[in-house]
């Protein structure tokens, strides 16, 4: 430390200091070099390329992912869109090019006077939007007559395309242009202005895997603007592909079954979640979404009674009806509330107190068990197993299904459903719970509410005798080059801890509802493939009106009238499909909701054993060809 | 203690005219590279601009009015303070573009990573002030300047802000250098320095290595950085003899420049003013550099001296990179031209600077003997 305190007089930096000045004289005289060579010696050559603002950047926009349907039929490819604008300051005169322009487009001309002067004005270099996707012919019209149209540029854009419009427009969405929070966050680096991202659907779930990288290169222009050389090129790389899970065949004829009504219907593989239907109704056009849509157009579609815009499959939550009544046999069953034996006596009402809970049956059933009281439908059998229970083990079987939780599907705005115990109504209503409200719960009505999605992942876990698989969307992500392939496999995200005796039980039931001459669905039966199901009808009134007269089903208005449900899979014994339906106001599960159920069923079927025959048919084909050859 | 008056008889009115003569050519610049053609949202800037060269000639004042022997005694509270909002750049700082640079203090938004150049002059001009012996530093000495300079580049190079990073580690070698060495230190740290090189890039990551590729060559990048270059270089160019013009540079006008109001607003200047307006104020920063460095000699206080050096050394690095940058000799980093450039940050960081020298340049009578 010692020598460190002898600090220098300060004398001695006074020589440093010259040296400093001397290097900075030399570090400035370099950059007086460089001046002098970019401005003076090639100063002309500069001026040259600037008077023609001849090097440009151009950006290559990366195409989006195809989205393709389970079969490899494609369903969104991209299409040029055609953008016409105008760069105000080398249009003159301007008027008469926008009046030839409004000869070629029959754009008015007023119309594209105004977006001149709202954007920087006449005298402005900056090309201005005068409209997007102006389409084929006029595109045509205008490149053929560009001498004449000083000023005008075209460009090209590539924009989404549905190849059918409105199909299955709820699972797969729809694309909207990027807003300004969007672009300062960090989510979509390198976006830019202008550029459209997924809004609705897988196109927003899977944005990131179909959004490509954007690429750009250096281009030399002459005066015109016009492309001289390409200066260096930074290719775009291509969003992915999907290959959804979807059976595009099915699909439309779902569509089809619903058109003109309010519902969904949703339909998957009970042994591995993928979703093969996804239909809500009402629906729309996704391909009026494509070029931006006005104000007006949107505000018509949001305020569109029919809430074409909600996907009722995962979004609309009812009260799940009889359908429910699967989760209450299951719970009395497992509880030892009942066993097979076990009879109740049904009169058509079930007496409470003082409160009288009727059968959907006036004249009353007779004499049930746990399989007829499914096969028929029985109110009273259930009002009677639901009490014994209780609301809130009934609740922890309605849990272990899923119910009451989102299914965690790959899509936006998935509603939970709502599955009452005593312990919410305290918290929620601040009220405590009612015996006669358990009764209501134990046939799926009261504060019971479920989604389609909800009920279809119950009906595939009896279908599959116990596990529950996560509903998928995607089957396959491929990339552009189609050499990177990722497999979406098979998610299991519960198992049912049931007796296996139960679950024979239950099933037993569900076939007959279908295959028995009692059944509430036995009108849906085929020969050939064996369909075991659910019907339900969801109240929307109570069937008692105030003044203690019955109300009739149909002296109710169309609006009240109740929802008809239908949850199904087939073939019984080795079960390939499961469907959800459910038809709002369609009144009876059985004859709104079942038929949809068993076409969907026979042409999913159908379709797999033709292909599984033309399968084994070429095989024969070729084998025994060789066997005969060997025999001659 | 009375007011001395020889405060006023020695202050240095030629560094205050250079100063102004500068910041007006900035504002001239400036409202070219926003008027023009650009967005009319752009005028704004302007304004603001003006605003904060009042606030820079407040803080100016005010670091001219109290010795800058108080600076020394400071320099703990000062340097640890910057410390502090450089943490809490990194994690409440507003992130734009990629990076975390700007902490929010209400309406402003400031960049701690600026007034952290000058904090670290002041630690290391305290430091080296004291140490200083005419046999140079041994690495010994230089365990604390290397410790002083290292917190703040990381906490810089964290956000990451490379130019910045950069200017502050050449300015403690500049420093360092100029306060002398050892010769044998000098050639081992050389040496260490050359071998760690290629060691520290066997551990960087891809996208690492990519980056500083980049940095070092911009045509790596032509859709960005190569891009700027071009359009920069043809800016500069097509200024040839006489400018275009006040307001008449195309390349600006048509936003073929990027950033032109702050990193490349030399190329605006360069275009419309031409080799004559381009080498005026290349001569006027020659002079604010010669003069920083005059006051250091004239100071008769070895911190005075080692401050005025290191401040002067700031300015002239900020320069050299800025217009060497925009003149395709040196890679695209974000650093400003001083007094020059769009920015508060900036701008009232660079005013202090000269606040600190008019303050050691009016004291100088302090310590004749």
């Amino acid at each position: 430390m010692k020598r460190y305190l002898n600090t220098v007089v300060n004398e001695w930096f006074n020589k440093r200091v010259l040296g400093a000045i001397l290097c900075v004289v030399v570090a400035f005289s370099i950059l007086f070099m460089r001046l002098f060579y970019l401005q003076i010696m090639k100063g002309e050559e500069f001026l040259r390329l600037s008077e023609n603002n001849s090097i440009r950047l151009e950006s290559i926009v990366a195409p989006r992912g195809l989205i393709f349907d389970a079969e490899g039929g494609l369903l969104v490819d991209n299409r040029p869109s055609f953008d016409l604008r105008i760069i105000p300051r080398n249009a003159k005169p301007l008027e008469q090019t926008l009046k030839k322009l409004a000869h070629y487009t029959n754009i008015p001309e007023e119309d594209m006077m105004e977006k001149v002067r709202a954007s920087n004005g006449r005298s402005s270099y900056k090309p201005v939007l005068l409209k997007q996707d102006i389409g084929r012919d006029a595109m045509a019209s205008i490149e053929v007559n560009k001498f004449d149209l000083p000023g005008v540029v075209m460009d090209i854009r590539p924009v989404r395309h549905y190849i059918n419009g409105q199909y299955a427009a709820h699972l797969i969405g729809y694309l909207g242009e990027i807003n300004a929070r969007e672009l300062q966050g960090g989510a979509f680096a390198g976006c830019k202005g202008g550029d459209f991202i997924g809004r609705f659907g897988a196109e927003k779930t899977y944005e990131d895997l179909l959004r490509g990288k954007r690429g750009g290169r250096q281009v030399e222009v002459d005066v015109r603007g016009q492309v001289v050389k390409v200066l260096r090129t930074v290719s775009a790389t291509p969003g992915q592909n999907l290959y959804l899970s979807l059976d595009c065949s099915l699909q439309k004829k779902a569509e089809e079954l619903l058109q003109d009504r309010v519902g969904a219907v949703v339909a998957m593989d009970p042994m591995t979640g993928y979703i093969l239907v996804m239909a809500s109704s009402p629906t729309f056009d996704q391909n009026a979404f494509v070029s931006g849509m006005s104000r007006k157009e949107w505000n018509a579609l949001i305020s569109n009674p029919g809430y074409p815009m909600t996907n009722r499959v995962i979004q609309a939550e009812y009260p799940p009806a009889s359908t429910y009544k699967i989760v209450t046999a299951i719970a009395g069953l497992e509880e030892g509330v009942i066993d097979l034996k076990t009879t109740h006596y049904c009169p058509g009402y079930y007496a409470m107190g003082n409160r009288v809970f009727r059968c959907w049956k006036r004249g009353g059933h007779g004499e049930m068990n746990v399989v007829s009281a499914i096969v028929e439908s029985c109110d009273v059998f259930f009002y009677k197993v639901g009490e014994e229970v209780g609301v809130d083990k009934l609740a922890s079987y309605a849990r272990m299904f899923g119910l009451g939780e989102r299914t965690g599907i790959s899509l936006d705005n998935e509603g939970k459903g709502l599955i009452p115990t005593s312990e919410w109504k305290k918290k929620r209503i601040g009220e405590s719970w009612q015996k006669g409200e358990t009764l209501n719960v134990s046939i799926g009505q009261g504060f019971n509410l479920t989604t389609p999605l909800q009920m279809l992942v119950l009906t595939s876990a009896i279908a599959n005798s116990g596990t529950l698989y996560q509903p998928q969307i995607v089957r396959r992500v491929e990339a552009a080059d189609g050499i990177e392939v990722k497999n979406i496999e098979p998610v299991v995200t519960g198992t049912l801890t049931i007796n296996p005796k139960t679950m024979d039980i239950v099933k037993r039931g569900l076939w007959e509802a279908v295959n028995t001459r009692k059944g509430t669905a036995r009108g849906i039966k085929l020969k050939k493939y064996p369909i075991s199901g659910k019907t339900g009808t969801a109240q929307l009134v109570s069937r008692k009106s105030r003044a203690g007269e019955t109300v009739k089903e149909k002296d109710l208005s169309d609006y009240h009238k109740s929802h008809a449900w239908f949850v199904a899979y087939a073939p019984s014994e080795a079960p390939r499909i499961a469907v959800a339906v459910i038809v709002e106001h369609g009144e009876h599960g059985s004859t709104a909701a079942a038929p949809i159920a068993k076409e969907l069923i026979k042409a999913y079927l159908e379709k797999q054993d033709r292909k599984n025959l033309a399968f084994t048919a070429q095989g024969r084909q070729t084998m025994p060809d060789g066997v005969v050859m060997a025999g001659e | 203690m009375g007011f001395d008056r020889r405060l006023v008889q020695y202050f240095d009115w030629g560094l205050l005219l250079l100063i102004i003569v500068l910041g007006i050519f900035g504002l001239v610049a400036l409202y070219s590279a926003v008027t023009a053609g650009a967005d009319i949202a752009q005028k704004i800037l302007f304004t603001k601009q003006l605003i904060w060269y009042g606030a820079g000639l407040v803080a100016m004042t005010v670091f001219f009015l109290f010795s800058y022997k108080s600076l020394e005694k400071w320099a703990d509270i000062i340097y640890g303070g910057c410390v502090f909002l450089l943490v809490g750049v990194l994690i409440f700082g507003k992130i734009t573009g990629g990076s975390q640079r700007w902490l929010l203090l209400g309406p402003i938004s400031v960049q701690p990573s600026e007034i952290a150049k000058v904090a670290v002059i002041i630690v290391l001009a305290r430091y080296y002030s004291k140490y200083a012996s005419e046999r140079g530093f041994s690495f010994r000495g230089l365990v604390t300047p290397i410790i002083l300079t290292a917190i703040p580049f990381i906490l810089i190079v964290k956000q990451p802000d490379l130019g910045t990073a950069m200017v502050i580690l050449l300015i403690a070698g500049t420093m360092t250098l100029f306060v002398k060495i050892e010769r044998r230190t000098l050639i081992y740290s050389l040496s260490f320095g050359v071998l760690s090189g290629p060691l520290v890039w066997y551990f960087l990551k891809g996208y690492q290595k990519q980056r500083i590729l980049t940095f070092l060559n911009p045509d790596r990048d032509p859709l960005g950085a190569g891009y700027h270059i071009i359009q920069s270089k043809i800016g500069i160019g097509s200024g040839y003899i006489s400018g275009r013009g006040f307001l008449q540079g195309t390349q600006n006008a048509l936003s073929f420049l990027p950033e032109q109001h702050t990193d490349f607003i030399f190329s605006v200047l360069a275009e419309e003013w031409g080799f004559i307006g381009a080498s005026v104020l290349l001569l006027l920063f020659l002079f604010l550099i010669v003069w920083g460095l005059n006051i250091a000699t004239n100071c008769r206080d070895n911190f005075g001296t080692i401050l005025a050096v290191g401040i002067t050394t700031l300015i002239m690095w900020q320069v050299l990179i800025n217009i060497g940058m925009v003149m395709g000799l040196m890679p695209v980093v974000g650093v400003t031209l001083p007094f020059i450039s769009y920015g508060g940050s900036s701008i009232v960081t660079m005013m202090i600077c000269a606040g600190i020298l008019l303050n050691i340049s009016m004291r100088r009578f302090q310590f004749e003997k």
